[in-house]
């Protein structure tokens, strides 16, 4: 099962890569990943896309929890949340396909941000299913490159 | 108040926190705090391989229960005291190890004698500091200190750039250590107190399966009350031996791969199975779906990630065990529905069905004359030392005839790695140990592999009066791999012969230590007594034994529990 953690860290030097390197020696695995200072400056957030079995998750929560870098850990998937990922795509701009390029950017209020003779940059917001299914369309379409950020999400109801 | 240096204010520090000794080992980054430590009544032992400092650290801090403190220099030093710091690290030792640092203007380009070592023994060690500023010194070593000690200990690294020992500084005064991010869970829930003595007060045939969480907590006598009273069989693992009294009726030794055939039945057969400050390790459970396959299980743990890791828990109860023990304890004295008589009786055959099991299988080995048996060997140490010595062993077929044969009473009697099986162990440890217990008997049991993996630390021994003795159960092999050889590889001894030993009776001598050898059973008795009699210098003991003895009882990595071999 998929689940997205939400974890609380002390912006210290090596902090994130204490909880990297946790998943790496423990064996768990990392989706994705995206870390930022929160309010506090001294506080990173950071969300974590993990998969396992609920006993796997148990045991990274504990496990994240017994860093001493780490202030909170929660499992937001476990309650409703709302996620956000956005992903940068250049469009081949050619003369047949410029106008589907910009359609279909359309139907996915996406924007382009960038353009050159040969190419749009376009960006585009969504959930993480619907960043793949924005990729899916674009791709016979001729996408040269992406860059993703990975998933930010946030509790809709945040817990006191 | 006038400005001190930061060496200076690491020495005061370590004062303040009680530190007595440090084992050490110099070198260009670390020369200022070795220069102020000359100036404080702190004794510096040089030793002869930063690992031998960490693990005489932890010896330290195993036989005193006060957190061991090892020095280190950059780069190779502090990378030679890796081993020493997982070790402590998988056996939650507390211990605090010192490394210096090039100076923070050279941190990240390859200077000399650099190394990232806060990067590298990240999964090794509690916490880990890098000091990158001269302020910030004085309280990372307070919380150093109070990480490695309090909660689930474990060994804290503190990484100290050379211009930052060198800084001038005013000294901080202390406060009180409050960390937002780490607050261990010391009580226990009172409700599931009550589950887990609901629990014991419903059993028809309870176990107690002790660890070192119940050495690390001092509650060795909680728990000897709670097995007293309730009647409950304790088999103990191999960090556990001491907790109880290893010759109370109720003890049924160690359990797991090399545990007596009694402790591994009696929780295989248990309908509740409380665990003590134990963490369901593999050489524990064997096969974890057969694992105690009918018991209930009360899991009593300071570090809530133990709890469910291996084996699903029924009653988890997160405290010390110091407090849970005492919870419990008081719990059932108040309650109405325990009565001491009444739970004898209630146990009465489930303990002789234990007690037979044992009588079937009693831990033994054959005696074939005038050749030694290893098991002998520990048996007449044990009898010699009254069961009373500080035992240090090293690791391998030594470590487990130890673990069986010697009959340990009291906690932090029995120093040994554990977790992570390091050779080389045991005569440091041993050396850290007599350094903290002077007037104890402190004998290293260890194989003639291992030995040679830390030997010079007979040099450090010796400077310092630090008279251990070493007992060395000579097989001329790396005996436990060639066990499994022997068991599981046709006998195809591929590189465990020891083909090259050096003669350890000379060894000694050219260390200034005594040598003395037993080549038949009867110069056993008269080579250990002649060694227990010597209080002013390292003795070496080398009993040349069978040479192809094995382990048993044993069960096969990966098997149940309940298949194991005899003999
Ligand atoms: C540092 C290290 N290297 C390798 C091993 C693997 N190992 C476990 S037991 C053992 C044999 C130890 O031989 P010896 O010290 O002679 O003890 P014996 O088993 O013969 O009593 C070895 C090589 C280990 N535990 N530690
Ligand atoms: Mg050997």
């Amino acid at each position: 099962m998929k689940h997205t953690l939400s974890v609380l860290l002390r912006n210290k030097p090596g902090a994130l890569s204490r909880v990297t390197g946790l998943f790496s020696g423990r064996g768990f695995n990392i989706e994705s990943l995206c870390v930022a200072e929160t309010l506090d400056p001294q506080v990173s957030c950071l969300t974590l896309v993990t998969r396992g079995s609920d006993a796997i998750i148990e045991q990274i929560m504990k496990q994240l929890h017994k860093l001493i870098d780490v202030i909170k850990v929660s499992d937001i998937s476990e309650g409703e949340y709302v996620e956000r990922e956005m992903v940068l795509i250049r469009m081949k701009a050619e003369a047949g396909t410029r106008a589907e390029v910009l359609r279909v950017i359309d139907i996915f209020r996406g924007k382009v941000v960038d353009v050159s003779p040969t190419s749009y940059t376009v960006e585009i917001t969504g959930s993480e299913s619907k960043v793949r299914a924005v990729i899916d369309i674009l791709r016979p379409i001729g996408i040269k490159e992406i860059v993703r950020t990975g998933t930010i999400a946030m509790a809709r109801v945040p817990k006191k | 108040m006038s400005k001190i240096t930061g060496a200076q204010a690491i020495v005061k520090c370590l004062q303040e926190e009680g530190v007595d000794t440090i084992f050490g080992f110099p070198g260009g980054v670390i020369l200022d705090l070795y220069d102020a430590l000359m100036d404080s009544s702190i004794s510096n032992l040089l030793v002869r391989h930063e690992q031998g400092a960490v693990h005489a650290a932890d010896g330290y801090a195993r036989a005193s229960g006060r957190v061991g403190v090892a020095l280190l220099t950059s780069g190779p030093g502090a990378t030679n005291g890796v081993t020493g710091i997982a070790t402590a690290y998988m056996d939650s030792i507390p211990m605090v190890v010192l490394t210096g640092q090039v100076p923070r203007a050279l941190i990240g380009n390859d200077a000399f004698q650099e190394v990232d070592i806060v990067g590298i023994t990240r999964p090794c060690t509690k916490h880990n500091y890098l000091v990158s500023d001269p302020d910030e010194l004085v309280p990372i070593l307070r919380e150093a200190f109070y990480l490695a000690a309090s909660g689930r200990p474990g060994p804290v690294l503190v990484d100290m750039p050379k211009d930052v020992m060198a800084a001038k500084m005013d000294y901080p005064a202390k406060e009180e250590i409050r960390m937002q991010t780490y607050q261990p869970t010391l009580d226990p829930h009172p409700g599931q107190v009550t589950k887990a003595c609901k629990a014991i007060l419903k059993a028809r045939r309870p176990v107690l399966y002790v660890g070192g969480g119940v050495i690390l907590s001092n509650s060795n006598q909680e728990l000897t009350e709670l097995a007293e009273k309730t009647q409950i069989p304790v088999t103990m693992t191999l960090m556990g031996l001491g907790a109880f009294p290893g010759t109370n009726p109720l003890s049924m030794g160690m359990l797991g791969m090399h545990g007596s055939y009694a402790a591994n039945m009696m929780v295989a057969k248990s309908d509740l199975l409380i665990a003590v400050g134990a963490r369901f390790d593999d050489r524990i459970t064997g096969r974890l779906d057969t694992f105690a396959p009918d018991a209930e299980i009360i899991h009593i743990d300071i570090d809530p990630s133990s709890i469910s890791k291996n084996v699903k828990v029924d009653i988890p109860l997160v405290a010390d065990c110091k407090n849970a023990l005492t919870a419990m304890n008081a719990w059932l004295d108040s309650s109405a529905e325990f009565d001491r008589a009444a739970f004898a009786e209630k146990h009465r055959e489930w303990n002789e069905q234990v007690r037979e099991w044992n009588a079937k299988h009693p831990l033994s080995y054959q005696d074939e004359g005038e050749i030694i048996k290893p098991q002998f060997v520990i048996e007449t140490i044990n009898r010699l030392t009254g069961g009373d010595a500080i035992i240090t062993t090293e690791v391998g077929q030594n470590q487990m005839w130890t673990a069986q044969f010697y009959k340990f009473n009291q906690p932090r009697q029995l120093l040994t790695s554990g977790g992570l099986g390091t050779m080389g162990y045991g005569l440091p440890a041993a050396i850290g140990a007599k350094v903290a217990f002077p007037d104890k008997t402190v004998i290293d049991i260890a194989g003639d592999g291992s030995i040679q993996m830390n030997i010079q630390e007979l040099a450090t021994a010796k400077q310092y009066g630090a008279a251990v003795k070493v007992a060395i159960l000579n097989n001329g092999y790396l005996g436990m791999v060639r066990q499994w050889q022997e068991l599981f590889y046709n006998r195809r001894y591929s590189g465990t012969p020891m083909e090259v030993t050096p003669d350890f009776v000379e060894l000694a001598k050219a260390y200034g230590a005594v040598g003395l050898r037993a080549k038949t059973k009867s110069e056993v008795e008269p080579v250990i007594k002649e060694a227990l009699a010597i209080n002013d210098k390292v003795v070496i003991m080398d009993f040349v034994i069978k040479r192809e003895e094995c382990v048993f009882p044993m069960i096969p990595a990966g098997r149940s529990t309940t298949e194991m071999l005899l003999a």
